[in-house]
């Protein structure tokens, strides 16, 4: 192994610019193909389900995006404390780059909820535990890119956005145990690390190749978004100059 | 194969309206995403060749 090569250094903006550019590609092409194979087996492998008929199918869609927006979360809480506690640069702007993508899937799990909740439960929305919990989460997401936002200061703006994202992440367990602790509408979780999966073995591959979808996605949407902010902040920077002046050309 | 026509296929057994709106939108957000993630990224190279305007960042 390269002995340069240590933890730290992809926390240079410039090394982390140049891997995620050469990551990229491939990563959009695991999701798009990863995508395709799920939803092919999805509606067109997968059974009917016994009790919910065909509504169940936004289970593909809804599963993987509550699990990623949870874990997002996770992810930008630890790389904003990584990047208040050692003052490293790129960890704050990945915890930046990843609140909009977790706010997106967020919506999307509260989205697909709704329209499965409505046919299968008979209403769009409950106060239940698991429901209120999760609506935190988007609250919690837009909180923090308001303070980023709102602070003009970079790095206090850092700083004020790692303390939220910090008490925060209280919130992902709550969420997750939230269907055992107390009595709600929602259903248990399917998928356990305990116990076989309750659910059809082609209905599980669909949403196992979901949310991996889900992931490249995520994965690279947020390396584009870190680009940006990187070339933002350190555009007084000899790596940042060289780059532009090659667009320029 | 699970449905015998492609009209079939998009009644999703009477549950279109839910399904299809669920789908709807989550592919119309993970398609705007990346535009904007991509539009943010050329337009910070762009600036980059600019002098820093005075007082920014």
């Amino acid at each position: 192994m390269n002995p340069s090569l240590r933890w730290s250094t992809f926390a240079a903006p410039s090394r982390f610019f140049r891997l995620a550019d050469v990551l990229n590609p491939w990563l959009w092409g695991v999701a798009i193909v990863l995508a395709v194979a799920g939803l092919y087996i999805g509606f067109f492998v997968a059974p009917v389900d016994a009790t919910q008929g065909n509504s169940y199918r936004i289970i593909f869609i809804h599963v993987p995006a509550a699990w990623i927006s949870m874990v997002i979360y996770l992810a930008m809480a630890f790389w904003a404390a990584v990047g208040w506690m050692f003052n490293a640069r790129m960890a704050s702007m990945l915890a930046r780059a990843l609140a909009p993508t977790g706010a997106m899937f967020t919506f999307l799990a509260l989205w697909t909820g709704s329209f499965w909740g409505k046919p299968t439960w008979g209403t769009w929305w409950v106060w239940d535990a698991r429901l209120t919990s999760y609506l935190i989460l988007l609250f919690l997401y837009l909180g923090f890119i308001a303070l980023v936002t709102a602070i003009d200061d970079v790095v206090r703006g850092d700083k004020a956005a790692a303390v939220l994202a910090l008490v925060g992440a209280v919130n992902i367990p709550i969420i997750y145990f939230s269907v055992r602790w107390w009595n709600t509408l929602h259903q248990g979780a399917s998928i356990s690390l305990t116990k076989a999966p309750s659910m059809a073995q082609t209905m599980l591959l669909a949403m196992m190749l979901m949310t991996f979808a889900f992931w490249a996605y995520a994965f690279a949407v947020v390396f584009t978004r870190a680009q940006a902010l990187a070339l933002e902040r350190e555009r007084d920077t000899d790596w940042v100059r060289a780059l532009a002046g090659k667009e320029l050309q | 194969m699970m449905w015998s026509s492609a009209s079939e296929f998009f009644a999703m057994g009477g549950y279109a309206l839910y399904v299809w709106s669920a789908y709807a939108v989550c592919l119309a957000l993970m398609l705007i995403e990346p535009v904007l993630a991509r539009s943010h990224r050329r337009q910070a190279l762009r600036d980059a060749g600019r002098p820093a305007p005075q007082g920014d960042l």
